[in-house]
């Protein structure tokens, strides 16, 4: 399973390619592609939201369901989703649903 | 410190209006990314994982009240109320919006401040001893040399598009607090025996994937032939260094590949020719930039002596701040202070918006504004009267910023790592912070005297690893972080690279490891003198390796 990643041009926010071609900051609203087919559509409409100049360094990535939640397979990507695992006061990782998923 | 004069007022401010009409232009399409990344990167624009980053330059790490509350400002009202000190003296800020560059550069330039040459492959921030200009050991205060080579190298159009970026530390002093040797160009100031001054210049030290202690190129270059010199390193940089392959294209693979003897043979017929070219520094323009530097007028103050005496002898967390954050200055009524940025469980290298403006305030009543950036993440207040120390402590407690742990095992550098940057495969600031948790005794740090701990979160090491008494380097191994371990680096006048000690540690296994090692030094070091690296260095790997992976030892 896939998701598309990328950081918004504007202010660098991390996003994930949602429903409808939009960009949500929560990866748990993501769109998942769940085949190759679903992966390529991502890609496409990804790469047309870049030539909009909205989004920048875009990255399908792998996914895994655990427990209902959506959970990148590298750390790297569930820290990009999480937000850093300090100051949790602040961004991201402030939010509840960041602490099960590093 | 050194004044922005017209030339430099104009210069600033037309790059930053550069900028703000390049960073329209991308906003609205009119360039691609593609065209814009190069641009922004000459603007200390990074895009990382959750955000872009804004690296600022502090030249040789000197900061003035205002800048550091330009920080603080900037730190509130565009980021997330934080900024973070790096091994290179410089401030990154994690979360500007790029809407909001162009105006938080403008902010930076109405305090002679700017992020050019904070990125790309140029000469990056020439940095300095911390306690440049105050100390008692240094010949000269190598800062206005450090300004020389920053006037001569800022958008030197022969020098913008080198193989690779290009670093350069000084210092003035014997005691390397630098890290000179694991520079690009490393310069020591130092006096001949006709009381000249010049530079014994090494080349070729660095870090990164192919860790390498400088080679010394010249024991004595006379002040006036500074630029000339650099520019025939660079010259010879410039040509032959290795364009074909990112990993081998910093001055360090030349020197390596070519040889020292080689290399410098050809830097000394490239300085043959330039030797008495414009380039030859007068000494008026020297004098000139000293002036700048000019310590600030310190009136007697006898009366602190007494009262440090007595202090001293208390056992409180003040007795401990004087003996670990002083460093002596070249006046006995005063003392270098170090402003330790690694409170325990902190982020090393961290400091609010509010710490910086406290920062700035106590600098102007205690310290003729003056501050300092460390490479080591930490602050200086470099000009302290003995008589005003306790009230500098009691300031600094009252914002969090009195940890009494300068040189000691908790005052940890680190990368920012997995947390924050693109390129690091691991985490480096939760393995600090539960180092810094599991040694937080003061007795206990005190016992285990001076250790450098550096961590890195990926080759790159900009955590300085490979010169950490122990360094610990992040790496990703079947989708998880491991830690390695090397022992013995140094990164002062005795430069070494650490060697690795065996088989990596998990996350929860990193901060056991490091807890052995520190035990194994204690129970085997001659006395309570013997340093951990002097200790290593005599007792060598074997009983670290021993107490590490035995046979009851969790090793990954």
């Amino acid at each position: 399973m896939k998701l598309l990643a990328a950081n918004r041009l504007a202010d660098g926010e991390a996003v994930w390619l949602g429903p409808d071609g939009q960009w949500v900051e929560d990866i748990s609203a993501a769109e998942v592609a769940r085949d190759a087919d679903s992966a390529d559509r991502l890609e496409r409409i990804g790469h047309e939201a870049f030539l909009r100049n909205e989004v920048v360094d875009l990255e399908l990535i792998e996914v895994e369901i655990v427990n209902g939640q959506v959970r990148p397979a590298r750390l790297r990507e569930r820290i990009r989703a999480a937000g850093p695992s300090i100051h949790p006061g602040l961004g991201k990782q402030a939010r509840k649903s960041a602490f099960t998923l590093i | 410190m050194y004044r922005y004069d017209e030339f430099d007022h104009a210069f600033v401010k037309a790059r930053v209006a550069q900028f703000r009409d390049q960073v329209e232009r991308r906003l609205s399409g009119e360039i691609t990314e593609e065209q814009f990344k190069p641009l922004r990167l000459m603007n200390g624009v990074y895009l990382q994982l959750h955000s872009y980053m804004l690296r600022i330059a502090i030249p040789y790490g000197t900061l003035a009240p205002r800048q550091l509350r330009m920080l603080a400002y900037i730190a509130r009202t565009y980021d997330k109320g934080y900024g973070h000190f790096t091994t290179r003296q410089n401030l990154q800020f994690h979360w500007p919006a790029l809407r909001d560059v162009p105006d938080i550069l403008e902010h930076l330039a109405s305090v002679e401040m700017h992020c050019i040459q904070t990125s790309g492959n140029c000469i990056r921030n020439v940095t300095a001893d911390h306690f440049a200009g105050a100390t008692a050991d240094e010949v000269a205060d190598p800062r206005p040399y450090a300004e020389i080579l920053r006037q001569w190298s800022s958008l030197h159009p022969e020098f913008s598009y080198l193989p690779r970026k290009f670093k350069i530390a000084v210092t003035g002093a014997e005691r390397d607090r630098a890290a000179i040797q694991v520079h690009d160009i490393g310069l020591h100031l130092k006096k001949n025996a006709q009381d000249k001054l010049g530079f014994a210049v090494y080349v070729g030290g660095g870090l990164g994937r192919t860790p390498m202690v400088a080679r010394k190129m010249r024991d004595f270059l006379p002040e006036e032939d500074l630029l000339s010199y650099t520019t025939a390193i660079l010259r010879v940089y410039n040509l032959h260094g290795r364009r074909d392959n990112k990993f081998k294209a910093r001055i360090k693979i030349l020197v390596h590949e070519t040889g020292a003897q080689e290399l410098t043979t050809q830097i000394e017929r490239e300085f043959a020719a330039l030797k008495d070219s414009d380039l030859k520094l007068p000494h008026a323009d020297i004098q000139a930039i000293q002036n700048y530097f000019a310590p600030p007028a310190l009136p007697p103050r006898p009366e602190g002596g007494g009262v440090l005496v007595r202090a001293a002898d208390d056992g409180n967390s003040f007795a401990r701040w004087l003996r670990h954050n002083l460093h002596t200055h070249r006046n006995p009524d005063y003392a270098c202070v170090t402003i330790s940025l690694k409170g325990i469980g902190d982020v090393p290298g961290d400091i609010s918006a509010d710490q910086m403006d406290a920062v700035a305030d106590i600098a102007e009543a205690y310290a003729f504004g003056e501050i300092r950036v460390s490479h080591e993440q930490n602050l200086v207040l470099p000009h302290v009267a003995r008589a005003d120390l306790r009230a500098v402590h009691d300031r600094l407690h009252e914002i969090g910023l009195a940890t009494p742990n300068a040189g000691l095992v908790t005052d940890i550098i680190a990368c920012p790592g997995l947390d924050y940057c693109a390129l690091a495969n691991a985490r480096s600031i939760p393995v600090a912070q539960e180092i810094a948790n599991r040694f937080a005794d003061e007795e206990r740090q005190e016992e285990i005297s001076m250790l450098k701990i550096k961590i890195s979160g990926c080759i790159n090491a900009c955590g300085h690893h490979h010169v950490g008494h122990i360094g610990i380097l992040g790496v990703e191994k079947k989708g998880a972080e491991l830690y390695q371990i090397t022992l013995g680096g140094s990164g002062d006048e005795n430069a070494a690279i650490g060697e690795i000690i065996g088989r990596g540690f998990g996350p929860t296994e990193i901060a056991d490891a490091v807890e052995t090692i520190v035990g194994t030094y204690l129970s085997r070091r001659l006395d309570a003198s013997e340093t951990f690296l002097a200790a290593y260095q005599r007792l060598g790997p074997a009983p670290f390796k021993e107490a590490l992976y035995g046979s009851h030892a969790k090793a990954a």
